[in-house]
């Protein structure tokens, strides 16, 4: 009896411990894909064209959504040939500043290569980075660093 | 028997080496800090006034200063005045020692100043109290305007004195003041000396400036700014106010310091996605690229002998420390921990070199060896990078930032310093909040 109580307890150990690594693995997936997929902050070029992608932290990589952004954003552009625009890049705050600059740059030209991609000049389409400068949404949440790491495209003229 | 006479000789060598004057070991936290009387000091009645100088209370204001630069240390214990038991005159010219270990002081600093001919003249000196001895005298002058340096000065003898290492009180600290809400920060270059007095600001705020830095004398800044929105860096001459971009780049150059002998700056410059590591000569304007890699590689700093450059990079997948020739040959990574690194900088020292660290989303500063061994953390918060050195190597100033609410309230970014035995954690005064610190050398060197 004695033993058999004990044994249930290290089966419940176990048991435990198997509950525990699955969330652990289950959380490491999660910060990969924590990129916003929501429409607050997001502003419009033109009515349908949104003006900012989302990343992934530490990523400049685009998602999907991200990419389908990107070519609502290239045929508005096709369509306005005088337009120029410029892809600000930004990060969120849990980074250094100089590693940040670095990641805002490199989100705001993997926007551009797409978009260039799609047939926009390159000339037409400049870039600044802005690190955690700029953040559009100032809270110290995870809801608002995913809305802080992005590329936003501002009409120049 | 000649034996036993050498070891009698060399005990007597030791012996009086040990009743020798109060040391302090600075390699370990301190928790028994040294007890030190700060006199007043003399004020000569034969001073003349100078401009607004209130002659009367200078050497008690002086006295002041040295005392917090020592309380700051966390190696000393500054005695309160009421407790003194002889007037500053005549305790200048011999301490009654008894009376003096009697409140307990284990050193006590007497001085004496006048102001003639439009001079301030000053003289200190240092008592060993145990020993009933004169440890340490010094008499200068200078212009009475300087008084602050005096005290900065007469702090760094007397710590000098009593720990065998350089002080680092005569020095000032560059950084960015912030102000406005947290999505408007406005951020101006300012600076200030190291007990937090005599703040400059240098630019107006209009456009954004980050992360400057002293070049060895003091003389020059070179930082970040985003002036009619081009982000480079430039260098900015202290006296003269005249600043010029630094070099001709066809994009953002950020990323900024100076080798050990001032004519170079290495900073990173982003193309296309890709930041590389650059060095510009300040004299031939030759620009040289260091690193050539598809990473992002940023934060330089070169070792004090100007063989080597340390970086990061994310070469490796997240950000790490690697350390090459300053040509850009032999590149090594040196971290291997848990969690990502940035941001290192090579003491003044040589030996170790400070870094952030993020982990579990909390950020470290921390001290390691130039080969990423010995990796010792010495603060843990919410959010806090960019460590700059005191110039004798024993201290580090950052900025630390406090997690905000929903709407940005409670945001506030200080200037903090801690010394790498990992003791004595303290927030710096600043008239604004705060971020960058850059550490001065010694000025009076």
């Amino acid at each position: 009896m004695m033993f058999n109580k004990s044994l249930k307890n290290i089966l419940l150990v176990i048991f435990a411990t198997f509950i525990l690594s699955a969330c652990s693995t289950a959380k490491k997936s999660g910060d990969v894909s924590d990129v916003y997929t929501g429409k607050e902050t997001v502003k419009y070029l033109a009515s349908g064209v949104p003006d900012r992608v989302f990343f992934a932290t530490n990523k400049s990589s685009l998602t999907t959504a991200a990419r389908e952004t990107l070519r609502k954003q290239a045929t508005y552009l096709r369509k306005n040939k005088n337009l120029n625009v410029t892809v600000e890049g930004h990060a969120d705050e849990r980074g250094t500043r100089e590693y940040n600059l670095a990641l805002g740059e490199r989100r705001a030209n993997a926007a551009r290569d797409y978009l260039m991609t799609y047939g926009i000049s390159g000339t037409r389409i400049s870039v600044i980075s802005y690190g955690k400068e700029k953040p559009v949404n100032p809270a110290g949440t995870p809801l608002a660093w995913s809305q802080n790491r992005r590329s936003v495209t501002v009409k120049v003229n | 028997m000649k034996k036993f006479f050498l070891i009698f000789v060399l005990n007597i060598f030791f012996i009086n080496k040990s009743f020798a004057l109060i040391e302090i070991d600075i390699t370990r936290g301190n928790l028994d800090p040294l007890p030190i009387a700060v006199s007043p000091l003399h004020v000569d009645i034969k001073s003349e006034n100078f401009d607004d100088l209130k002659i009367k209370d200078l050497g008690e204001n002086i006295s002041k200063i040295i005392e917090n630069n020592f309380r700051g240390t966390g190696l000393f214990n500054p005695l309160k005045k009421e407790a003194f038991v002889q007037k500053p005159d005549i305790a200048h010219l011999k301490p009654r020692f008894e009376d003096w270990r009697l409140i307990k002081a284990q050193a006590l600093v007497t001085g004496k100043l006048l102001i003639i001919d439009g001079k301030l003249k000053v003289e200190f000196r240092l008592w060993d109290l145990a020993a009933a001895k004169e440890m340490t005298a010094l008499a200068f002058t200078t212009t009475p305007s300087n008084w602050r340096r005096v005290a900065h000065i007469i702090s760094d003898k007397i710590y000098e004195r009593l720990t065998g290492e350089e002080g680092y009180f005569d020095t000032r600290i560059i950084y960015v003041a912030e102000s406005g809400p947290k999505n408007e920060r406005i951020k101006k270059l300012a600076i200030m000396d190291q007990d937090g007095a005599s703040t400059k600001y240098l630019t107006l705020g209009n456009e954004l400036v980050l992360t400057p830095r002293f070049n060895p004398n003091n003389q020059m800044v070179t930082y970040m700014s985003y002036f009619r929105n081009m982000p480079r860096v430039y260098l900015l001459d202290i006296e003269t106010g005249t600043q010029e971009v630094v070099g001709n780049f066809p994009g953002m150059t950020f990323a900024p310091r100076f080798s050990p002998d001032g004519k170079k700056i290495v900073m990173s410059f982003a193309k296309d996605g890709n930041s590389d590591i650059y060095t510009m000569d300040l004299d031939s304007r030759v620009v040289e690229r260091i690193t050539d890699h598809s990473s992002i590689d940023t934060s330089p700093s070169f070792s004090p002998d100007g063989k080597f450059i340390a970086f990061n990079s994310d070469r490796s997948g997240l950000q790490q420390i690697y350390v090459m020739r300053s040509d850009g040959s032999g590149v090594k990574r040196i971290t291997f921990g848990n969690g990502i690194y940035g941001t290192p900088v090579w003491s003044p020292r040589g030996d170790l070199i400070a870094f952030t660290k993020m982990r579990k989303g909390r950020f470290y500063i921390g001290v390691m060896r130039t080969d990423g061994s010995g990796e010792r953390l010495l603060t843990e918060n919410y959010y806090q990078e960019a460590p700059s050195w005191s110039p004798n190597g024993r201290v580090l100033v950052f900025y630390r930032e406090t997690k905000s609410g929903l709407k940005g309230e409670g945001f506030s970014a200080k200037l903090w310093s801690i010394d790498i035995t990992g003791y004595n954690e303290r927030r710096l005064q600043t008239e604004t909040d705060a971020s960058d610190p850059s550490w001065s050398s010694l000025l009076s060197k």
